[in-house]
């Protein structure tokens, strides 16, 4: 069967024209993936319910370092190679510095060192001294740090919308401002998409909705445990460039950008309420004072730098904040993915991954065993109470 | 009951003093509000923000002051002495006992509402040069902030010299401390005319009032006063450019001639200022009839946000408001009256909020003067001075120069090709371009960019999305932000979620996930 060729029911306008693989999810997950389909020649579709990358996607810190993933060494491989590979720029810088202003700090942090060394990348530990050499913002409350010659970071605005004029340029398809509301299928197939905007047609289903992916999924009987949460980050006016942008630590994650701002989160999230469909508020709150505190403890020498501005984002998790990539029984023409979490900094391993679920079934350049939904089979059902996991109004009631 | 140590649950937010009722600003909406509050027997505090400090102004912030502000604005305690010659009403609440500071400034506005369940009650976070923020619990705020001027490029609009025709008023009026004898008005609105007569009686000599259209904007009562003022009012004409000299501004340019002034004043829109209530969470929508988005209101003031409201020009900006301070001082009574009746101590207010006549089409008249003063200008200026963002690097969607990309192939396609379909989106465009994105926080850009948008698609003004503001609503320092903390925050402070099993190395994952199993410590239990 092909999509292309009319369902009943399915109103056949140019516009409304489905695809042999339609993505739910313009965030960097559904983008990579359909990205990486059109390069791959398939005829890709992407519904996205707000605009690109309006959610986490273009909310997130911009880290590329997940060092503890089955899909490091492929994220670590292509990172160098997007811009080029999109033909847009994503901003992204290699390499990081982690400063530890004590021992505890110290050692926490030679615990990614530890597993990058394992799989062949190189860290170096740095005295106090060095690292106020290579961070000129820093003080004199150093202890240590690591400099990491892999990670880096790149800018999630630049790079969620690289994804998408690169599949636009590939002849793939965005539609924004559509709400996937629901599915037809035929035994143990996905047929089509329902939508606010109509019905489209499909060969293949990816589910790449972010905190929705579980709610989505649900409609299709995969149980996909997921709970949201919301967290924080601040940004400053512009100050001179640092040699390296990759500067954390401090229990921080960020970046100077390569327009100077320094942009930080970390500290404590919210549990709440998955939404039906995302768009509310994402409001940030006071605890932008106890980043600012840890930033200039950090950068000491930024202390006068002026905070203009901080965000919040709606973060995906499942139990153990480990993304779920999968073809879940029994669909024949399903694929799912949330990243939990860790999703910009994986999106172009992610999607390249997922790419080849769709075509092939499976990945074969990264073991994602560890990220099958079947990991869950036997989580106890109230899992998200027992980790304390529900928003304050429900925690309550 | 499991609680996650890592996420907010059981942290507390440090307030460190509470109030009844928090007026922030103290201009008509807001004296008249604290006054009202104060004789209902509430407990009142008063904000506001001037005394803005001299490095703030220098940002743009609040207002467009373009380097206009004589020197007499470093003294912080002779503008404050000022401030109270300038607005007698606010000795009369000092000494009624009322709780006034002046020089605080109020950055964000805090409520519970989908997506945050944590906050105490409702919030507000306040910042004084000296002292740094400190968070205030209340239980009902009045918001009255005022309005700000709409920014207008055109080619040296970023020399010192350009400013809004409201920060001229208020440089001359509240801190008397203009820096301009001779000005030229850009814009024929009511707001521009009234001010342009106000800064007359201030002292200063308007040379001009210009205007894009071919007939003035205001009715004919407020332009014969204009012209009884001995002021040229010069239509059909946007400015070239300016003249400079080191000091900034020495004429504005026009078609044929030059007029000769020491400043530009942007009158082409008065802009409610909404920054502290759109940040909040407060539903807003455009209004043709009250100047643009305002907040969406009911009887009594109140926005979507439970316990907080509006009054005064944040409310909503039209011509007999601006005529006539009695509008927005009826506006905060009506509001503390409902704020009062709120908290138990009176009932609820009988009168009603005076209500804008239909007005002209502000969306047509703005997106006029973008086109005559910006999309036709002679030369390239920036539309966005912070991050010096063109009008063309805008509609082409241009990544920044300082990425030295090659130049995208968007010149030839239309925004829909470009951001997809929908309205585009000012945020979107700030995302990619970094347009609104520096130190003055949008407040000289965003109209602009809401009109050259809609310019671009030809929609009406009001179809283009707000962009969103953000806390802090002023810039802050990093030092001056960090507020006194629970200590349970800092013990179980983690740059991510500190999830048991999240960073566990791929090799030594377990087959099965359970909740049981993490009885078994890993490490990486943080990263
Ligand atoms: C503050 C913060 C900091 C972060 N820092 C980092 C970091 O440094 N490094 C890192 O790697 N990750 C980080 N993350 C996490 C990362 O941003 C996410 O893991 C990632 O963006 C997830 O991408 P996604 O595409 O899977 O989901 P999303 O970005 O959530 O996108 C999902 C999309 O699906 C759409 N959608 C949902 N339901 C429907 C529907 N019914 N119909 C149509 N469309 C729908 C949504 O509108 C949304 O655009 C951070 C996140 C936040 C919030």
């Amino acid at each position: 069967m092909s999509a292309n060729n009319p369902i009943p029911g399915i109103d056949a306008g140019d516009d409304n024209r489905g695809a042999p693989v339609i993505v739910i999810g313009g965030g960097v997950t559904g983008l990579s993936t359909a990205f990486w389909l059109a390069e791959a020649g398939v005829d890709v579709l992407v519904l996205e319910r707000g605009i690109t990358g309006w959610e986490a996607s273009g909310r997130n810190g911009g880290g590329c370092s997940h060092h503890h993933s089955p899909l490091f060494a492929e994220e670590q491989r292509l990172w160098p190679m997007m811009d080029e590979l999109l033909g847009y720029p994503t901003e992204f810088r290699p390499n990081r510095i982690r400063i530890a202003l004590s021992p505890e700090q110290f050692a926490l942090y030679g615990r990614a060192v530890a597993n990058a060394r394992k799989q062949g990348f190189r860290a170096d530990d740095l005295d106090a001294q060095t690292v106020r050499e290579l961070v000129p913002l820093a003080g004199d409350n150093v202890h240590a740090g690591h400099y990491y010659h892999f990670g880096g970071h790149a800018n999630p605005h630049r790079t969620v919308q690289a994804y998408a004029w690169a599949l636009r340029d590939r002849g793939g398809r965005l539609r924004q401002h559509v709400t996937v509301t629901g599915f037809r299928r035929q035994g143990d197939r996905v047929t089509a998409v329902e939508t606010d905007k109509g019905v489209f047609g499909c060969d293949h289903l990816v589910i790449a909705a972010g905190p929705q992916t579980g709610r989505l999924a649900a409609m299709l009987q995969v149980d996909i445990p997921m709970r949201a949460a919301r967290a924080e980050m601040i940004v400053t006016e512009p100050l001179p460039l640092m040699p390296l942008g990759g500067i954390d630590g401090n229990g921080l994650y960020g970046r100077q950008t390569l327009r100077g701002n320094l942009a930080y989160g970390g500290g404590p999230h919210e549990w709440v309420e998955t939404e039906e469909q995302p768009g509310g508020p994402r409001p940030s709150t006071p605890l932008a004072g106890s980043i600012a505190r840890r930033v200039a403890e950090l950068l000491p020498k930024a202390a006068h730098a002026r905070v203009i501005r901080s965000w919040a984002g709606i973060i995906e998790n499942t139990p153990d904040g480990r993304p779920v990539i999968d073809r879940p029984a029994p669909w024949q023409n399903l694929t799912v993915a949330t990243l939990s979490g860790v999703g910009f900094g994986l999106s172009p391993a992610s999607g390249r991954a997922l790419m080849q679920l769709v075509m092939r079934g499976h990945c074969d350049f990264a073991d994602l065993s560890s990220l099958r939904l079947a990991r869950f089979d036997r989580l106890e059902p109230d899992w998200d109470a027992l980790q304390g996991w529900l928003p304050a109004a429900m925690a309550s009631a | 009951m499991t609680t996650d140590p890592r996420s907010v649950a059981g942290k507390r937010l440090e307030i460190a003093e509470r109030t009844q009722i928090l007026i922030v600003g103290a201009g008509p909406a807001g004296i008249a509000a604290a006054r009202h509050a104060h004789r209902g027997g509430a407990q009142v505090l008063l904000v506001d923000e001037h005394p803005v400090p001299f490095e703030t102004m220098g940002e743009s912030v609040p207002q467009i002051w373009g380097g206009r502000m004589g020197g007499a604005v470093r003294n912080r305690n002779a503008m404050t002495e000022r401030m109270l010659e300038a607005r007698p009403d606010l000795v009369e609440l000092f000494e009624a006992g009322i709780d006034i500071r002046l020089g605080t400034a109020c950055w964000g506005l805090f409520a519970n509402q989908p997506n945050l369940g944590w906050m105490p009650g409702l919030v507000a976070g306040l910042v004084d040069e000296g002292q740094g923020s400190h968070l205030v619990g209340f239980d009902q705020a009045i918001v009255a902030s005022g309005r700000r001027d709409m920014g207008l490029a055109f080619p040296g609009w970023d020399l010192p010299g350009v400013l809004g025709a409201g920060a001229a008023l208020m440089l001359a009026r509240l801190y008397d401390a203009l820096d301009s004898r001779r000005a030229v008005m850009l814009g024929s609105t009511p707001e521009a005319l009234l001010a342009a007569l106000d800064l007359i009686d201030a002292g200063v000599t308007i040379a001009a009032v210009v205007e894009q259209a071919a007939t003035p904007a205001a009715p004919e009562d407020l332009v014969a006063r204009i012209r009884a003022a001995g002021v040229e009012i010069v239509t059909g004409e946007a400015p070239r450019g300016v003249t400079s000299d080191a000091d900034g501004v020495t004429g504005l340019v026009l078609r044929n001639r030059t007029i000769p002034c020491d400043s530009v004043l942007l009158g082409v829109g008065a802009v409610p200022m909404i920054d502290l209530l759109h940040a909040a969470g407060a539903r807003c929508a455009f209004d043709n009839d009250r100047g643009g988005f305002v907040p969406l209101l009911g009887t009594g003031g109140e926005t979507s946000l439970p316990g907080i409201r509006a009054a005064g020009d944040c409310a909503g900006i039209w011509p007999a408001k601006t005529a006539d301070p009695a509008l927005a001082e009826a506006e905060g009574r009506l509001a503390a009256g409902a704020a009062l009746a709120a908290l138990g101590l009176a009932d609820a207010p009988a009168e009603n909020a005076p209500q804008p006549g239909p007005a002209a089409d502000l969306g047509e008249y703005r997106k006029a003067w973008v086109r005559a003063s910006v999309v036709e200008a002679v030369a390239e200026m920036p539309v966005c001075q912070c991050e010096e963002v063109t009008a063309r690097e805008i509609l082409e969607v241009s990544p920044p120069r300082y990425l030295n990309a090659p130049h995208l192939p968007n010149l030839t396609r239309s925004l829909t090709q470009i951001l997809g379909e929908g309205p585009p989106d000012p945020d979107q465009i700030k995302r990619l371009t970094r347009a609104g994105m520096g130190p003055c926080q949008g407040r000289r850009c965003r109209e602009q960019i809401q009109a050259l948008l809609a310019l671009q698609e030809d929609l009406s003004l009001g179809v283009v999305p707000l962009a969103g503001y953000r806390s802090p609503v002023r810039p802050i320092s990093l030092a001056a932000a960090a507020m006194p903390e629970d200590p349970a925050i800092a013990a179980a402070w983690d740059s991510w979620f500190g999830m048991p099993r999240q960073w566990v190395p791929f090799w030594d994952v377990e087959e099965h996930y359970t909740v049981a199993a993490l009885a078994t410590e890993k490490e990486h239990v943080s990263e």
